[in-house]
């Protein structure tokens, strides 16, 4: 963990605004630690570069990785999922749009007692597979759902 | 045996219509689902905390807030007022909806004039009008409460009846009414069915009004929504608090009679 | 006005569910302005949920996130009354936080 963390701020200028915001002293140093953006992996183009960025190419299939979203999203700007993994111990969980331009949407950490858990909108180009992957044990499980966006037309 | 055949292809047809809307139905029920969702996740809250500091905000040549105005419950009442607007003010010897009250309060509480207020009503998603923000404030107060606009001074009748004709007069390039749209049922704009405003059945559309559009992240207030009802049918934009839009308002909120009101809405 | 944001938090059996709100534009940088000149990618990277104190969710997020992000999250182990902050930091280094007792 502490060597993926060491790699990313290394590696990217992502950062930059992290160590600003350090120096300006809003943060402190072990937030400034736990908050690394991985930039490579959320500039990756493809979900499989990002995955494989995040340390999580091999991932199984698994059932116990939920995802709750609309089969018809009437816009693309906003679309609503709710993420679970009810794989034991699991310590995160990626969002990916596969056909994003970036895939990757987001990286949520679980701990002390939190839930993994989360419910997010975000933005699709076009209908696309979410894919959510969950990191437990240093195992990764993952699991898609289709989304078909209609951009609709007027009125409401 | 004649009969039979007839029966036979009756049947057949029968089922060829059911089944055509069986997978219109599961759609509908996906974009219900969407629908639903969207609301769960709505951001819309946030509009109505910016709306309620300005409220409060003093301003104007008067340098006062809007913590006196009084939109019907008395002096600086929020709760519940909305649900019981449009309706007849003695002070401006007039029936007034939201907006108009609003701009009635800016301009005798806080001595601002009508041009100033309504220089610009129709925000967009970077900057949200003062007005749509202070609507979004005002509506959320009301969120569960039954809709129960008065219809009992002779100026709300008038305003009620004006409203209903309007409704269903068709003038314009196009030759068309609100009711070309949303007088009866099966009509649609693309994707989008349309509720039914001259009947109960659309009272829950009324009370999903004003609403965030998620496609522009827009704040759009009722006047909005009219204004852009004949737009798309070819019509000049009517002013701003004008007389028709409050009439109009207050025939649909009639008519929404006692749906419980749910709003600011979020819609796609 | 400041971005605005609003955080809610209450339990639900033996889970704390905390709902927050944040006032952002998230833009993509693909977006044209009414100028015509492109909008600078600006969106929200890091969010921190903490639990009296303690970290108990720390997500990186990108610009695919909507405009005006809403999340909700799950703690278990937390009873009513218990503190919760919310905190954001987007790419250019802006902060925004607000907090909630869980009710």
């Amino acid at each position: 963990m502490h060597v993926e963390r060491r790699r990313v701020l290394k590696g990217a200028g992502a950062t930059g605004a992290l160590a600003l915001a350090a120096a300006a002293g809003l943060l402190k140093p072990e937030r400034v630690l736990a908050a690394a953006w991985p930039k490579n992996a959320f500039d990756a183009k493809s979900a499989d570069d990002a995955l494989k960025s995040l340390g999580a190419s091999s991932a199984v299939e698994s059932k116990d990785v939920l995802i709750e979203a609309p089969q018809i999203a009437e816009n693309g700007s906003v679309v609503p999922i709710e993420v679970t993994s009810n794989v034991p111990g699991t310590k995160s969980i990626m969002v990916l749009i596969e056909k994003n331009p970036h895939p990757l949407a987001g990286q949520f950490h679980f701990m002390e007692g939190a839930v993994p858990f989360v419910k997010l909108n975000v933005k699709m180009g076009e209908s696309s597979n979410i894919r959510v992957v969950a990191e437990a044990g240093g195992k990764h499980y993952v699991a898609t759902k289709e989304v078909k966006v209609t951009i609709g037309g007027c009125g409401g | 045996m004649r009969a039979l055949q007839r029966n036979a292809l009756l049947t057949a047809t029968a089922l060829a219509l059911v089944a055509a809307p069986a997978l219109a139905q599961d759609e509908k029920k996906e974009i219900q689902k969407y629908q639903q969702m969207l609301t769960e996740g709505s951001p819309v809250e946030l509009f109505e905390l910016q709306g309620e500091a300005l409220w409060n905000k003093p301003q104007g040549p008067k340098n006062a807030s809007l913590q006196k105005c009084d939109l019907g419950q008395g002096p600086g009442v929020v709760k519940r007022a909305y649900a019981t607007m449009p309706r007849y003010f003695a002070d401006a010897d007039r029936v007034m909806d939201l907006e108009t009250r609003l701009v009635h309060c800016m301009m005798t509480l806080q001595g601002r004039t009508f041009d100033e207020i309504t220089k610009r009503v129709f925000g967009n998603a970077d900057r949200p009008s003062e007005m749509e923000l202070i609507v979004f404030y005002v509506v959320g107060q009301s969120r569960g409460v039954k809709m129960a606009a008065p219809v009992s001074h002779p100026k709300e009748k008038e305003s009620v009846g004006l409203g209903k004709k309007i409704f269903f007069y068709r003038a314009g390039a196009w030759d068309f009414s609100c009711a070309s749209c949303h007088g009866e049922e099966g009509k649609r704009i693309r994707m989008q069915d349309l509720p039914i405003l001259s009947d109960p059945s659309g009272a829950r559309s009324y009370a999903t009004w004003p609403a965030y559009r998620v496609s522009n992240s827009g704040l759009h207030t009722m006047q909005w929504r009219i204004n852009d009802c004949y737009r798309q049918m070819r019509f000049p934009e009517p002013n701003f608090t004008s007389e028709a839009t409050v009439a109009l308002t207050h025939y649909m909120a009639v008519v929404a009679k006692g749906e419980p009101y749910d709003g600011p809405g979020t819609k796609r | 006005m400041a971005d605005p944001m609003k955080a809610r938090a209450s339990m639900k059996g033996d889970v704390a569910e905390i709902r927050v709100l944040m006032g952002h534009p998230m833009e993509t940088g693909d977006r044209k302005g009414s100028d015509g000149k492109p909008i600078p990618r600006h969106f929200i990277q890091n969010v921190t949920v903490k639990l009296n104190g303690k970290t108990v969710v720390e997500g990186n997020i990108s610009q695919a996130v909507s405009r005006n992000p809403v999340f909700s999250f799950r703690v278990k182990g937390a009873k009513a009354g218990d503190k919760v902050e919310i905190s954001w930091l987007d790419n250019k280094g802006a902060t925004n936080k607000t907090d909630a007792a869980i009710a």
